[in-house]
């Protein structure tokens, strides 16, 4: 090899070309926002895109830079398995738990930043002047048989020992992540039927299925009654067009406390009655069997279960609304029911 | 263009994942940022190899890639566990080690 291509070789080493240099000046302002993008993000979810971006960046950085290998293995595991993780933890975690603005220590956002102007002073400057006009060699010499081979045959004979201690390490991490994440089960294994007796013996559950989204009650079943909007009764009983209201009047009317709540259909109460009505129906999703009795004025056995209720007239003709929340609950249950009527009653 | 631009860039990197670490307050951002600050450390790794003509810098980023992902996988559950018992996902709710 003459002196002549010896140099020739090596000026065109170590200028690099200017598709490279587009790449990089492209590139470069990319990965470097989206950096910054991802530390001033508050979203976790946006930080984790904007990580992505940036590894893309450095992977075609590695490619441009005769590292193909490292290029494909940052795109793989780095933005493709690893960040599949993370946002797998993240989703684990929950999506909103984002960042608090609150500084727990004063100050420490000025000084972080900086500190980060400081340590990129200190870290650019010194590059900059340092290796200003150095020269690369370039890798087209070991790179000879293709990176991928070159890279595997450096790592088999020269680093054997590292690979090694790399491969426990890895063994070691899976470990310590089944360790990690490993829960004891508390209590012995709950069963089908085990669960079939929580769900009717437990507190607190329904046991019927819900309404369906866009219904306007508490439970699905007819004889509850369903409210518009604006808190009034639809027609018919529990909306149900069919029925006439009418059917269940006698029974209401039959109750003392509706009596008295009907003398007095200006008590100050009375508009407000089927959120007395409503009260003590939805204060009780404890008790689901003792709270849903109270919401049906048209049971048969409905004037038997007042009798404990009958010194309560006296109340409603004096303030029936604000009694009906303080007083016992199973006489102001039936008071209020008995006020609903009434109150229906008004509005028709 | 000199190779040198490379390194400049990746200690800009480095240091905007060290301000990450600093600033934010949700562990999983700052895992990231760690993440950030390695790839940063892979570049240098990797422009250095081509400077000097041979293929140990790009062998060590292998490496610092290999031990990345496992330190990822184990913090990310330490966070989970974290989270299991904390409710929070959040560095400055945890400051006690048990409980």
């Amino acid at each position: 090899m003459t002196h002549a291509t010896l140099l020739a070789a090596a000026g065109e080493i170590t200028s690099t070309s200017t598709g490279e240099a587009a790449v990089f000046w492209i590139l470069a302002p990319i990965a470097v926002l989206a950096a910054v993008g991802m530390v001033l993000v508050r979203s976790a979810v946006h930080c984790a895109l904007l990580l992505v971006a940036n590894l893309f960046c450095v992977a075609v950085f590695y490619m441009v830079q005769q590292a193909p290998f490292l290029g494909f293995v940052q795109i793989i595991v780095y933005a493709g398995a690893i960040m599949v993780l993370f946002l797998f933890v993240l989703m684990l975690v929950g999506v909103d738990s984002s960042d608090s603005l609150v500084e727990t220590i004063r100050g420490q956002r000025l000084g972080a930043a900086i500190f980060g102007l400081g340590f990129a002073g200190l870290l650019v400057f010194p590059i900059g002047s340092a290796i200003d006009g150095g020269s690369a060699k370039g890798l087209d010499k070991a790179n000879e048989g293709g990176n991928v081979q070159a890279i595997g045959r450096l790592l088999f004979s020269n680093y054997v020992f590292v690979f090694e201690a790399i491969s426990a390490l890895l063994v070691v991490a899976a470990i310590g992540t089944m360790v990690l994440g490993h829960r004891e089960r508390e209590g012995g294994r709950v069963g089908q039927r085990e669960w079939m007796r929580r769900r009717f013996t437990e507190p607190g559950r329904q046991v019927t299925p819900l309404p369906g989204p866009g219904v306007f009650a508490r439970h699905d079943s007819a004889d509850t009654l369903g409210l518009l909007p604006g808190g009034g009764r639809a027609s018919g009983i529990g909306g149900i067009p069919g029925i006439p209201e009418t059917a269940e009047e006698p029974g209401v009317t039959d109750l003392p406390g509706g009596r008295a709540a009907s003398d007095t259909p200006d008590t100050p109460g009375a508009p407000g009655t089927p959120g007395v009505s409503d009260g003590p129906g939805s204060a009780g999703p404890g008790g689901p069997p003792g709270s849903r009795g109270p919401d049906r004025p048209d049971r048969p056995d409905r004037p038997g279960g007042t009798t404990p209720g009958a010194p309560v007239p006296p109340a409603p003709t004096d303030g029936a609304a604000a009694d009906g929340g303080a007083g016992g609950a199973e006489p102001v249950d039936v008071n209020g029911s008995a006020l609903a009527g009434a109150g229906k009653g008004d509005e028709r | 263009m000199n190779p040198a631009n490379y390194l400049i860039l990746s200690a800009l990197l480095f240091t905007i994942g060290t301000v990450g670490v600093l600033v934010r307050r949700n562990a999983i951002v700052v895992f990231m940022s760690i993440e950030l600050m390695l790839n940063a450390v892979n570049l240098t790794l990797v422009t250095f190899s081509r400077i000097n003509g041979t293929l140990d810098g790009q062998i060590m980023a292998f490496f610092v890639m290999v031990v990345a992902a496992a330190e990822v996988v184990i913090g990310l559950a330490i966070i989970l566990s974290i989270f299991r018992t904390r409710r929070s996902a959040s560095v400055d709710d945890v400051n006690l080690l048990k409980y």
